[in-house]
């Protein structure tokens, strides 16, 4: 749970993306893309759950973006620290196999979260077309890396700081125009995957998403990350995180990710100087 | 002339309440004393077939009226290793205190007059732990070559580990959560069993050579199959009723309607109760309704209530129960504590439909009420709604405690390890094995939910069916 690498991958006016590698002896041993960990930064601290973006022999790679209390905390935190908790992984890996041709779509801190899927889909022998947005030039993270592990690759910025001004949906409805595709898959914040649900749909291309929900243990004890799917309750901690975008109720998940918004606020006024 | 029973003293209703302190605060020596006098000393006593671990609950009741109270301590801890905690969490008046003679026949739980053999448990263990007898207790080396996993520090499995530690076997318990004690940390509320108590009895474990790993999902970061290779001669599986259980009702996915695991969890496992001072939250409303008849009904209202004090919102929190008070499944005391406290009570209703408002957030629950039918499969008078009964009731924070299902995390990914059509694991009623050779398993995972000394039954079981497989070996 030692914090062997850290840095700061992005700045926008103190809001930080920030890149960890923790130190873990059984988790890289059996992690798959799509699959997370839930972290504890103290004792007193809140179980959160954050994608395993890379691994090594014996540790696994986190990149998050200082948005919560939590996620502030666990950015103080340096090289030669150490978690309080930390557990995984969890949830259903991503389904990867050779489907053809498939549009990867992330947005903010999600592009993170793409970056295995785009290396394990290339691998399968896909061609990988990725699409990656961000609000602005600054939290534009990884683009190197996703680069070079995709056929093709998109940026826009939701500002026109760099590259395409626009949203990703945006070139992935010209994408899906043009050419026939055979999966769509995103993360990002809801309204992108939402987004992203509806312009696949009109193309009848299957999409999957990889939900965020909130959640406690993320062991399918408590039933925190619900998620209606096709009319069924899901938990997204053992039935997901990813489910097929067109049958995800996305406005019940907005309102259910903003049941603690207020104590949050105040927790980190708190806390955070 | 008929000895009247000793009360057991207890935390002023009205103060308890607002916060998470112990209610019930036990007996002092000269209680214990006159309680245990009370005894008749039966000679056939029925009291010890009541017991789901077969405590001789004669011989330590004896031992207390003649002040060997560490003797008392050791007949206790012969069947049960953790007197201080059964004596606070079993419900006895369901067990011991049932079969005692002094219960009238045919009662559905024990009679007021039934000795208190609860509370003399609790006074017994808790003067082994102020005396630190533990350490001395004897340990056989017998068996100490072999090594044997434990999945979850649950009550079966701490139970088991005890078991077998006593027989010089090495135990290592591997926990998913940060915190030991499954259920009866994420569970059962501090008032209830304050976690000095249950630190203790599981620190007793670590002295006695148990290693405990905290953080590990058995399923996941590994296998059943990797784990047996690693030289553990035997496993045995204490994984817990894990999934919740919803009504299936429309608008329960509202936000402020939690399973009651969810909500006890945060406020008992994450502390929510001392937010922002702990950070993990938990919405407290103004007309809290908690759904169920069960101890974890009573827990959830119980803490509901002291949230409410605690913020200084007025109390209303609300049990709904679909058949009355008496086909509860809760502990008697915990029906009377809530009530003490001020929980109110709403019996024979069935919830229809939970309200939101436009942001997503529950108002009310609209209901029917009900009357009771025939008995069903568990004997008990089946609920009936009545037609055109239907009302509503305000409710910003709901709470559903109507049960638990099968956590499939490691059964899931283990297909040769047999279950039945709820998930639950089938063992051999006997030795608890599974139908893997050298896997056993026991608590809430096999037979469904069940109490915390019905899983300490099993767990010990299968300490017994995990030695005698070992020592074929």
């Amino acid at each position: 749970m030692k914090i062997l690498e850290k840095q700061v991958l992005s700045d926008d006016r103190g809001t930080r993306v920030i890149r960890m590698k923790v130190f873990s002896k059984d988790i890289p041993l059996k992690a798959r893309a799509g699959q997370f960990i839930v972290a504890m930064v103290k004792e007193e601290g809140e179980r959160i759950p954050l994608t395993i973006v890379d691994k090594g022999a014996q540790d696994i790679t986190i990149i998050f973006q200082e948005a919560g209390l939590t996620t502030k905390l666990l950015g103080r935190l340096n090289v030669g620290d150490s978690l309080y908790a930390l557990a995984g992984p969890l949830g259903h890996p991503t389904e990867i196999k050779n489907y053809g041709k498939v549009i990867l779509v992330a947005g903010g801190v999600g592009i993170a979260e793409i970056y295995p899927v785009t290396q394990g889909m290339r691998d399968a022998g896909n061609h990988v077309v990725t699409i990656v947005g961000a609000r602005t030039k600054e939290l534009l993270i990884l683009e190197l890396e996703l680069k070079s592990a995709s056929d093709e690759f998109y940026v826009t910025t939701d500002d026109g700081s760099y590259a395409r001004k626009g949203f990703t949906t945006d070139v992935l409805g010209e994408l899906l125009k043009k050419d026939k595709y055979d999966l769509v898959y995103a993360v990002g914040p809801i309204p992108m995957m939402q987004r992203v649900a509806q312009v696949a749909k009109g193309f009848n291309v299957k999409a999957v998403v990889s939900l965020n929900a909130l959640m406690v243990d993320a062991t399918g004890m408590c039933g925190c990350c619900r998620v209606s799917v096709a009319g069924q309750t899901k938990f997204s901690c053992v039935d997901g995180p990813e489910f097929d975008a067109s049958e995800v109720n996305w406005e019940e998940l907005i309102k259910r990710n903003k049941i603690y918004q207020e104590q949050e606020r105040h927790i980190c006024k708190l806390h955070i100087q | 002339m008929k000895k009247e029973p000793v009360k057991i003293k207890e935390a002023q209703a009205a103060k308890r309440a607002g916060n998470f302190d112990e209610v019930v605060l036990g007996y002092t020596e000269e209680e214990a004393l006159r309680e245990a006098g009370r005894c008749l000393q039966c000679k056939n006593p029925s009291c010890i077939l009541g017991c789901p671990v077969g405590i001789d609950i004669k011989k330590f009741i004896e031992q207390i009226t003649k002040k060997d109270y560490q003797g008392a301590y050791f007949t206790i801890r012969e069947k049960n290793n953790f007197p201080s905690l059964c004596g606070r969490v079993c419900p006895a008046e369901y067990q011991c205190r049932r079969a005692c003679v002094l219960t009238k026949k045919g009662s559905p739980f024990a009679s007021e007059q039934a000795i208190n053999i609860h509370f003399l448990e609790r006074f017994v263990g808790d003067y082994g732990m102020k005396k630190s007898l533990e350490a001395n207790a004897k340990k056989n080396q017998a068996l100490s070559k072999f090594k044997v996993a434990i999945v979850g520090t649950g009550p079966a499995g701490l139970c088991c580990a005890g078991e077998l530690a006593r027989q010089g076997i090495k135990v290592v318990i591997f926990e998913s959560l940060h915190k030991t004690g499954g259920v009866l940390r994420y569970g059962i509320p501090p008032f209830r069993l304050p976690r000095e108590i249950l630190d203790f009895e599981i620190d007793c474990l670590k002295k006695a050579g148990v290693e405990i790993v905290t953080n590990f999902i058995v399923g996941k970061a590994k296998t059943l199959d990797e784990l047996t290779s690693e030289g553990y001669c035997a496993v045995f599986l204490g994984l817990g009723a894990g999934i919740p259980s919803f009504l299936g009702i429309r608008g329960e996915n509202f936000c402020n309607v939690y399973s009651a695991n969810e909500f006890l969890t945060r406020v008992n496992l994450m502390g929510a109760y001392k937010f922002p001072k702990a950070h993990t939250p938990v919405n407290i409303g103004r007309h809290m309704v908690i759904i169920g008849g069960g101890n974890t009904a009573m827990d959830s209202a119980r803490v509901a209530l002291r949230l409410q004090k605690m913020h200084g919102i007025a109390a209303d929190t609300t049990i709904l129960y679909r058949r009355t008070e008496v086909e509860m499944p809760a502990r008697r005391l915990e029906i009377e504590h809530a009530k003490e406290e001020g929980v109110k009570f709403r019996m024979l209703v069935k919830p229809e439909e939970f309200i939101g408002d436009e942001f997503g957030f529950v108002r009310s629950l609209k209901c029917l009420e009900c009357k009771l039918g025939e008995p069903d499969s568990s004997g008990r008078r089946r609920p009936v709604e009545i037609k055109g009964s239907d009302f509503q009731i305000d409710c910003d924070v709901a709470v559903i405690a109507i049960g638990l299902k099968a956590n499939q995390i490691l059964t899931g990914v283990t297909p040769q390890i047999k279950t039945d059509k709820y998930g639950d694991i089938v063992v051999d009623p006997l030795t608890m094995e599974t139908s893997v050779r050298g896997v056993f398993a026991g608590g809430d995972i096999v037979g469904g939910e069940g109490t915390v000394i019905e899983a300490m039954g099993m767990g010990k079981k299968a300490a017994q069916g995990i030695i005698e497989y070992i020592s074929k070996k």
